[in-house]
């Protein structure tokens, strides 16, 4: 593969915090190796604002190998850039060429507010969670690992389900804001699995309305959280959560 | 000597006799005591859902934006339990003595006893809160094999096991949250320890949002914050991953336990240039299917693909006929180090070999695909393909991984790779309970040093880290907190908080105020490189000498030149990065210190000057079969406390993989 340097124009989004208004700013960034992560090229540029006395860029990032689900920039009108299936941080500067400008700014969500820059609050995700997105099991209870078997095929779709790395790339491609996607994947993942059965119907209800509680949108199946989700997860998964959804409204016990 | 509380009796009866024995604390009084688990990884989030599910009262903190970032997340390969599930002979002991021998003898019997034991219940565990394993076609768990190992019993989910884990540690937790028995402190940094009375009563911690500083209490305090890789600047690690929780409670006395003990990772993507800001590994779990080679001619510079057969050295495969591609870490480390150190390095810089797919995909999984499809005298195309839809699902994210970084296909050529600081067997000492000798002062997981000796094996961090978290210390904190269950909380207004929070906003104030020249990244760098260099993957006592002289000059010019822009009071990355870089300062030189003090080589940590005339490690035994635990005593200053190690069971020999 032929390496090469480039100089690009930055265009990124600043904001003190979440009660000042924020504005783009300009940067230049010179000889930047093909080779570079998207975010060792910001890296770069932070440092040369340190230098110069200027306040560097903040943006969240933590394992820098596509897993954690922190890092979350919006890239040239893009969640994660330019790359198929791939995070921020996994993406590389080969994508961009010499003289490109970029544009980068926060997730943009009423339930995600920004803290700072590039930095958003995802604690409603969190919140989803505590809803029901578990399987309630105290430690030490469990019966034998292999006491029951699991259809192959559905332990599989349930891990394609838990890959999701809770970034937010869903909600930030959504035009909605919606946050079903991240839900469904959670409500597919155990769902599919035996252990998950107990709990199946009173978790979609609840998570769900703790998904319209937090102000996420709507979902109106345009499927942009599919297309630029880093971990592929189908919106098969938004299907299947409707299904339990309306399966769970009309036969629970609690309704 | 330190005492390590082991329980007397046999080794198989150590942890039944001291759970039969140990304090239990009732449901009521356990509602009134508090406890403040420091760092969500799998130990912090099993431990904080465990001891929440028994009706503790916990506080949880990160530094992260959520407790399910931890960089447990980005464990690729798997977990090890002695279940037996493929009847290949592997038990309770054998785990148990694939460990201390991989550690290379220089761990705790009754520690990693126990964790042999428990192994089998965190699968059962994890299962049951719907981790979703890797199964057979009749719906049972799958294995595959780890290093320093002949059996099969690594379990996983594809290459995201940390992450799979994690998650449902995460989940368990989350839950404990909705039923009001865990608050959770996220975007928090720990800063000090606060100990009253000799014992550990709270911490102060700092919002990472505001910059505000805030007093804790708890009847007890557990560190759960990971290892210390990142002292090294490029490792494996997160770029968040620190050691300043643990460093804090060494600082208050805690003693700190054989720090020179690192793990390199034999595969990892190599280096590209000066820009890196991290390295990003290769799962141990592709050795089960790569096969390690370079060319057998010296700075041979053609393409992998164009070197023939016959002109590969697969040199694992000929110096460990026993093992192969499968030796511990350190021990493959080594050996890649020698042939690029000797010329046969591959890659624009020649400090990389090769680990290829292509054999495997081709004989193993190509012709089991076509032999169950029927098909007669396949090609070679053919097989490739078949080869390579099995290849995707057991290992398909990480090869998407070393695309996406390097531009090259690994299913057509071979990946690149050289080993990387991946693990830190060291850290705070603890005793067979899982408590520091501060009294009430816990650490579990990474964080501590007690179970994986000089060199951990693949698969047995994920372990370790729920081991302690989900059944260990749920037992040995009820027999330290059923004596407290008298202490009332303590008002954050004592004078030990007041003081606490002082110094650390003193230290803030005094690095916000040196307003220097150099960039925090700038003394990080030069750090990792003295250590890398001269405390790394080989040692010698003259380059430890000269790298403790130069740590001691960095600390000078960090405290003297270092600029932080921004504010205290507001979110501010640089400062929080300040305060851990100016802690791995100290560690590094104590580390140097550790490795100086270490005349031997053993797993890790290989001093040049001890080794076997083909270049294996050398252990001096009769001086050196004691755990290191170091004591601070001023700046620059430590005292080294020794815990003899004794083998009852096993019989220390040198290792052999061959």
């Amino acid at each position: 593969m032929e390496h090469y340097t480039m100089n690009l124009t930055l265009k990124v989004w600043k904001q003190k915090n979440a009660n000042t208004a924020g504005s783009f700013e300009t940067y230049q960034v010179k000889d930047i190796s093909s080779e570079m992560s998207f975010l060792e090229m910001f890296d770069v540029l932070n440092e040369q604002l340190i230098r110069d006395g200027r306040e560097p860029i903040a943006f969240d990032h933590d394992c820098r190998e596509g897993i954690c689900g922190m890092c979350s920039m919006y890239i040239n009108g893009r969640p994660h850039g330019p790359w198929h299936g791939t995070t921020t941080c996994q993406l590389h500067m080969r994508a961009f060429k010499d003289g490109d400008t970029i544009v980068v700014e926060p997730w943009r969500a009423n339930a995600f507010p920004v803290v700072k820059d590039l930095v958003v609050d995802r604690t409603s995700f969190d919140r989803i969670i505590q809803a029901g997105g578990y399987i309630s099991a105290n430690t030490g209870s469990a019966v034998d690992g292999n006491a029951i078997p699991i259809d192959k095929n559905k332990a599989d779709k349930a891990f394609a389900a838990a890959a999701c790395i809770g970034c937010g790339a869903c909600v930030a491609a959504c035009k909605n804001s919606s946050a079903m996607l991240f839900v469904s994947a959670k409500v597919s993942h155990l769902a599919l699995l035996p252990q998950g059965d107990v709990e199946r119907k009173s978790r979609v209800l609840n998570m769900v309305s703790q998904m319209d509680k937090e102000g996420f949108g709507s979902c109106t199946f345009t499927q942009a959280c599919e297309a630029v989700c880093p971990k592929e997860i189908s919106v098969s998964n938004i299907s299947r959560l409707n299904a339990e959804y309306i399966v769970a409204g009309l036969t629970s016990e609690n309704s | 000597m330190l005492d390590s509380k082991i329980p007397a009796g046999k080794l198989e009866e150590k942890w039944v006799d001291y759970k039969g024995h140990c304090k239990l604390v009732n449901p009521a009084n356990k509602r009134k005591l508090e406890i403040i688990i420091v760092g969500t990884g799998l130990a912090g989030a099993s431990a904080a859902a465990a001891l929440a599910e028994q009706g503790y009262k916990v506080k949880a903190y990160c530094f992260q934006d959520s407790p399910r970032r931890a960089h447990s997340i980005a464990a690729q390969g798997g977990i090890n339990a002695a279940k037996n599930y493929q009847n290949d002979g592997d038990s309770v002991f054998r785990l148990f003595y694939d460990t201390i021998k991989g550690g290379d003898y220089r761990a705790r019997e009754a520690n990693v006893h126990r964790l042999a034991e428990v192994s089998a219940n965190i699968i059962d565990q994890c299962v049951a809160q719907g981790v979703p394993f890797a199964r057979e076609y009749g719906g049972l768990l799958n294995n595959r094999s780890f290093g320093g190992t002949q059996v099969k019993r690594t379990f996983y989910a594809a290459g995201q096991t940390g992450q799979q884990l994690l998650i449902g540690a995460y989940q368990a937790l989350e839950r404990q949250v909705a039923l009001g028995n865990v608050t959770m402190y996220n975007r928090h940094e720990m800063l000090e320890v606060v100990v009253i009375d000799g014992k550990a009563r709270g911490i102060i911690a700092r919002d990472l949002v505001t910059g505000k500083l805030e007093r804790h209490f708890g009847h007890a305090v557990l560190l759960c914050t990971g290892g210390y890789g990142n002292v090294f600047y490029l490792s494996t690690n997160a770029m968040g991953s620190n050691v300043t929780a643990a460093w804090k409670a060494h600082r208050k006395g805690a003693l700190f336990a054989n720090p020179c003990f690192t793990q390199i990772h034999p595969t990892c993507i190599p280096v590209t240039g000066d820009h890196q800001s991290k390295l990003t590994l290769m799962s141990e779990s592709l050795r089960n299917d790569g096969r390690i080679w370079v060319p057998k001619k010296q700075n041979d510079t053609r393409k992998a693909n164009e070197i023939p057969e016959e002109e590969r050295d697969y040199f694992l495969e000929r110096r460990y006929p026993a093992f192969g591609n499968l030796v511990p870490r350190d021990v493959a480390s080594r050996a890649a180090k020698e042939r690029c150190d000797a010329g046969y390095g591959v890659g624009t810089t020649r400090q990389a070999v090769y680990l290829d797919f292509r054999y495997n995909l081709i004989n193993k999984y190509g012709r089991a695909e076509a032999s169950k499809k029927g098909i007669q005298n396949p090609d070679e195309a053919t097989l490739v393909a078949f080869g390579k839809e099995v290849v995707k699902e057991e290992y398909g994210n990480l090869f998407d991984m070393y695309e996406k970084i390097t531009g090259e296909n690994p299913y057509e050529v071979p990946m690149r790779i050289y080993p990387a600081v991946h693990y830190t067997m060291g850290g705070l000492w603890v005793d067979y309970e899982l408590m520091t000798n501060v009294p009430g002062l816990y650490s579990l997981g990474e964080a501590n040093f007690s179970d994986h000796g000089a060199n951990r094996l693949g698969a047995s961090a994920l372990m370790q880290g729920l081991a302690d978290g989900y059944f260990v210390v749920p037992y040995t904190i009820g027999n330290y907190l059923a004596d407290e269950i008298a202490t009332k909380p303590i008002p954050v207004s004592h004078e030990a908080f007041e003081t606490a929070e002082k110094s650390v906003s003193d230290r803030i104030s005094t690095l916000m105020n040196i307003k220097g020249k150099q960039t925090v990244e700038s003394f990080h760098k030069r750090l990792g490189k003295i250590m890398w260099e001269k405390c790394g993957m080989a040692r010698n006592a003259q380059g430890l000498q000269e790298a403790i002289k130069e740590i001691q000059a960095l600390k000078k010019e960090f405290w003297s030149d270092v600029r932080i822009p921004g504010d205290i009071n507001e979110m501010n990355p640089e400062l929080d990065k300040a305060g851990r870089v100016a802690d791995f300062i100290e560690l590094g030189e104590l580390m140097c210190i550790d490795a100086l003090d270490r005349n031997e080589s053993c797993g890790g940590h290989f001093r040049e000057e001890y080794q076997t005339p083909d270049g294996e490690a050398l252990r001096q035994d009769d001086k050196h079969m004691y755990v290191a635990a170091w004591e601070m005593k001023g700046e620059h200053q430590w005292q080294l406390h020794k815990e003899e190690l004794k083998y009852d069971v096993i019989k220390p020999t040198q290792r052999n993989y061959k």
